[in-house]
């Protein structure tokens, strides 16, 4: 009745999972119990759980992926403690097998749940504002796409209490995951929650391709649009053409766990190094996914904050696309070891190396945008600037290894652990951070405050450096990744700096809590009337700030780059029309949510091996897709009374506001 | 670029055949499987012959199907799908021609005994 | 020119159910169509994955002593048949004819049904009578993961033309119904162009 499901599945005899557990569960209850109290129930179903809105779904990606950071991060935070205590005759706090789970659970949460979810929660919120659209290609699978996400992340969740994770690496490389040696219920885990969110993002990765090439505003040629819209357009791309071969990795693997096929296995001709090599062939592009649209938001910061237009706008998109291409052709470097030969090695060694010439274009770029130009150093400039440094590093580190000689020494050591996160949380986190304190104020209508945000900036660089450069020493020195115990006191003292860096980074993360909450607090001081706080010089600017539903009244017209920065110049800007047409308008919808509710329901049986309630769940999300098929009221119009009336409320002041204070531009100081 | 906006593009993307291309379409295909199969099961193509004749009609009728069934073509409307196959191509090349490469090799490599190559590709 | 494109969606919008902004054709077909080729590479890691174990038999049966061609010429031949009758439902779509639609759908659905159960019948075979299931070795795992997924795809392809004929009864071909119609079309044809690949590399390569 219940597969393997018992009881016993729970982890009574685990007093750190059991105590996070009651945490959660108070929480949890707590939260449950002031949105009854406070009848927020129906506000969020209609306003939130059911928007196709895309900027509200972006939001939600937000929260999502803030959340699961904290997940991640406590994870990070056992490692280092572990391996700042666990030196020669100390175990350290963590037993073994809790310990493979954290490191695996943290990699999996961090890159599928914290970075994909920003970076396309992200792409939600200014995509579409940033081409003159009213909202994506198909706000229904927008809905849906978020929802299986969160589906993923429930799973993850849930294996913490119920079950365990895969205590295999954030790869899950066989045959360790395999049946024969990964028994228990965490590599299954591991298998349907990322299945269920590579489902969602491959259905968003189709949903922004399509919305960038066919709804971009009337005039507004593909050589026209913003950076930031450039690389999430390549960055879909990828997401469209990697994700797949992720699905087929994962799927051969579970035939290998659930129907006693022989892909991976050590046995009946089974090849292991296939899984490998099937995995990172969606590996290497999904690195550059994550980072290239922090590529297109260091471009647009850099470029308001300097007052001047990018520099090397074409060289940008061309660099970004070649970018694109090159991510597919370097994913062996991920396993020089394995022993491909030295023409293999050789080919993609090289490939690695040219890979990084178009991102020294970019940083060029950057630099010769920042040069002669009246930089304000805002958060987002801050962030930028150690960006520049930060991923500098990681870069020449990068390239380094892609010397196979190099890396067969390398390999698999802390250096290699040092490498990634100099990039990752050098480029893609501090580019997320940039882009939080940059778009804020148009997703919420008020800025954020900028003391502990800067509290938050010098904690997370300095963290950061401590807790990583002590890593590149430690891999030189000959200690590999994933150590659970050590017998070299000549690693410990690095190893307490690298978690006191760790400490420092936590202020840092608390730092920005502190900044959301007390921006919210004083969001009446705040408040951005012009929509467009910094002169910026983007389409997303143009709106009002939060963007109303409909994004814009009427589509905005384009005929050169940066057009909203001609327009102000111009005077063109905020141009109040005599006549609003009705606007069309998609309908919210459960279905979304509904699907990614029986796809959890799915995953969850499968995982516990609960056949009849795999099938309920199944049935229920084909089920409620043919019933949507068949529901013909997903849409209905705006008055454009009502548009009017809107739009009238943030005109008629804004113009005083002009007239009053400057009257060159709306409030904001052109150079 | 700006057609992309017009309505003349729904028209364009159904760009549907006539009975006339299904039938050549269809006739064409029956005449490619029968050579496939032919090369296989006849017995009367020479044997080194078989493997690229299989392949030659195998590309044949992908192609017959893609014009005459799908309607594939250079058409402007038809611009966007034809290079974003044109990239799929790519890189479906990349994912099977380099996964076959990496791990021939590595086999290669691994059990010496079962492969017979030459010295000068190990040194 | 701006507030005159604006303009023209209001007129076309007049009318409850015309060319939407949201779900005009040509938009939902490119996103079918990249869904397409999303799918193309899920097959082609599956390809790449066969090619890769073809050899590793473990001393277990290979194609050459399991296909049976002339079966799989049937198969073949019904999926090539499918694929005529469903492009001359579509030619009834644009000449607007109801009835002859649903009709060479059920031909189209029978045809498909037709090879998805030979598959079945071949599959069960290869189990029963031959011994040679799914797990016995590398080679027979990747074979049928590969033939499988195209045969889950037709069987999907199959509910999706059952739920088509009933819209198309229930709906007419308006607007909705035919871009959907496109849609599955375009998948069917897609199938086909699988089943080619499948049938040259699989089954005739497999035999060499």
């Amino acid at each position: 009745m219940f597969g393997k499901l018992s009881l016993s599945a729970i982890p009574f005899d685990q007093p750190i999972i059991m105590g996070t557990g009651l945490v959660v569960a108070l929480l949890g209850a707590a939260l449950l119990g002031w949105l009854t109290f406070t009848r927020k129930w129906g506000y969020l179903w209609s306003e939130w759980f059911t928007t196709v809105d895309h900027k509200r779904i972006g939001i939600m990606y937000g929260i999502l992926a803030t959340v699961m950071l904290l997940r991640g991060f406590a994870d990070a935070i056992m490692m280092r403690a572990q391996q700042a205590m666990a030196a020669n005759d100390a175990a350290g706090f963590l037993p073994p097998h809790h310990y493979d789970q954290i490191f695996s659970a943290h990699g999996v949460i961090m890159i599928f749940f914290v970075a994909m979810p920003f970076v396309v929660g992200l792409m939600n919120l200014v995509v579409p504002l940033q081409i003159g659209a009213r909202d994506v290609a198909y706000p229904f699978l927008n809905s849906l796409s978020f929802w299986l996400t969160a589906s993923g992340v429930v799973l993850v969740m849930l294996s913490m209490f119920i079950g365990d994770f895969a205590a295999t690496g954030w790869l899950a490389y066989p045959p360790l995951s395999e049946l024969k040696f990964s028994p228990s219920v965490g590599v299954d885990y591991y298998i349907w929650a990322l299945q269920l969110s590579g489902l969602g993002t491959t259905l968003s990765g189709i949903n922004f391709v399509v919305t960038i090439l066919k709804m971009r505003t009337p005039g507004m040629k593909l050589m026209q649009m913003p950076v930031f819209t450039w690389t999430a357009l390549v960055t879909n791309i990828l997401i469209v053409a990697a994700f797949p071969v992720l699905t087929v990795a994962l799927a051969l693997l579970a035939a290998d766990r659930y129907l006693d096929m022989h892909f991976f296995t050590n046995e009946l001709g089974g090849n292991a190094m296939l899984y490998v090599n099937l995995i990172w062939i969606w590996g290497h592009p999904e690195v550059y996914i994550l980072i290239l649209p922090c590529f297109g938001v260091f471009s647009e910061v850099v470029a308001t904050f300097s007052g001047k237009p990018l520099f090397g706008y074409k060289s940008m998109v061309y660099a970004t696309a070649g970018i694109g291409v090159l991510s597919f052709i370097v994913w062996l470097h991920h396993f020089f070891t394995m022993g491909s030969g030295a023409d293999v090695n050789a080919f993609f060694g090289i490939t690695t190396m040219i890979i990084s010439i178009p991102t020294g274009v970019k940083l060029f770029n950057w630099l010769f945008t920042m040069y002669r130009g009246r930089i304000r150093f805002t958060l987002p400039m801050m962030w930028t600037v150690a960006f520049m440094v930060t991923f500098t590093i990681g870069g020449m580190t990068g390239v380094l290894m892609a010397v196979p000689g190099a890396d067969f020494v390398l390999h698999n050591s802390l250096f290699l652990i040092a490498h990634f996160h100099n990039v990752i949380i050098g480029g893609v986190l501090f580019g997320l951070f940039a882009a939080i304190n940059y778009w804020w104020p148009k997703a919420f209508g008020f800025k954020l405050e900028e003391r502990w945000g800067k509290a938050s900036f010098w904690c997370w660089v300095v963290g950061f450096y401590m807790a990583f450069m002590p890593l590149y020493v430690l891999g030189l020195m000959g200690m590999t990744r994933r150590m659970n115990h050590y017998a070299n006191p000549a690693w410990q003292p690095y190893l307490i700096v690298a978690a006191v860096g760790a400490g420092i980074i936590a202020l840092g993360i608390g730092f920005m809590l502190l900044q959301f909450a007390v921006s919210i607090r004083n969001r009446a001081a705040n408040r951005d009337l012009t929509g467009d706080p910094w002169g910026g010089r983007t389409l997303e600017w143009a709106t009002s700030s939060p963007a109303p539903f409909y994004n814009f009244a009427v589509l905005p017209e384009v005929e050169e780059l940066d057009q909203f920065w001609a327009d102000k110049e111009h005077k063109r800007a905020y141009k109040q029309h005599q006549h609003y047409a009705d606007i069309h308008m998609p309908r919210n919808t459960g279905a979304g949510l509904i699907m990614a509710a029986f796809g959890t329901v799915m995953g969850f049986a499968l995982i516990w091996h609960i056949w009849w309630l795999a099938i309920v769940g199944l049935v229920g999300m084909v089920g409620t897709f043919v019933a949507r098929a068949y529901n013909t009221d997903v849409d209905y119009y705006v008055p454009g009374a009502e548009v009017e009336k809107i739009e009238r409320a943030r005109l008629v002041p804004l113009h005083k506001l002009i007239e009053n204070v400057d009257p060159a531009s709306a409030g904001q100081k052109v150079a | 670029m700006a057609s992309q906006h017009g309505h003349s593009d729904a028209h364009a993307h159904g760009a549907h055949g006539s009975l006339k291309t299904y039938v050549i379409g269809f006739v064409l295909s029956l005449i490619l499987t029968v050579l496939s199969f032919g090369c296989v099961m006849s017995g009367a193509v020479p044997q080194h012959l078989v493997m690229p004749g299989i392949v030659v009609f195998c590309v044949a009728q992908l192609l017959v199907q893609l014009v005459f069934f799908l309607h594939m073509s250079a058409a402007p409307g038809q611009r966007d799908n034809l290079s974003i196959g044109v990239f799929t191509l790519l890189i479906i090349a990349i994912v099977v021609v380099g996964s076959l490469w990496v791990m021939h090799n590595m086999n290669a490599y691994m059990i010496p005994s079962s492969m017979q190559m030459s010295s000068g590709s190990i040194g | 020119m701006s507030t005159s494109i604006t303009a023209n969606h209001g007129v076309a919008h007049g009318d409850a159910h015309g060319h939407e902004h949201h779900d005009d054709g040509s938009k939902t077909l490119l996103g079918f169509w990249i869904y397409l080729m999303s799918d193309c590479l899920i097959f082609s890691g599956l390809f790449a994955t066969f090619a890769a174990l073809s050899h590793a038999t473990a001393g277990g049966p290979s194609g050459k002593e399991l296909f049976d061609l002339k079966y799989v010429f049937g198969e073949t031949m019904l999926l090539l048949i499918s694929s005529f009758t469903f492009g001359l439902a579509m030619l009834n779509v644009r000449a607007g004819s109801r009835g002859k639609v649903i009709a060479w759908l059920f031909v189209t659905f029978l045809f498909g049904a037709g090879f998805v159960g030979m598959e079945v019948y071949e599959f069960h075979h290869l189990i029963t009578v031959e011994n040679a299931g799914p797990s016995h070795s590398a080679f027979l795992s990747a074979y049928f993961t590969l033939v499988g997924t195209h045969g889950l795809h037709v069987t999907s392809g199959l509910i999706w033309l059952v739920a088509m004929m009933h819209m198309v009864g229930k709906f007419g071909l308006n607007d909705v119904v035919q871009r959907r119609l496109s849609c599955l079309s375009l998948f069917w044809h897609f199938l086909d162009l699988v089943w080619i690949c499948v049938f040259s590399f699989v089954y005739l390569l497999g035999v060499l």
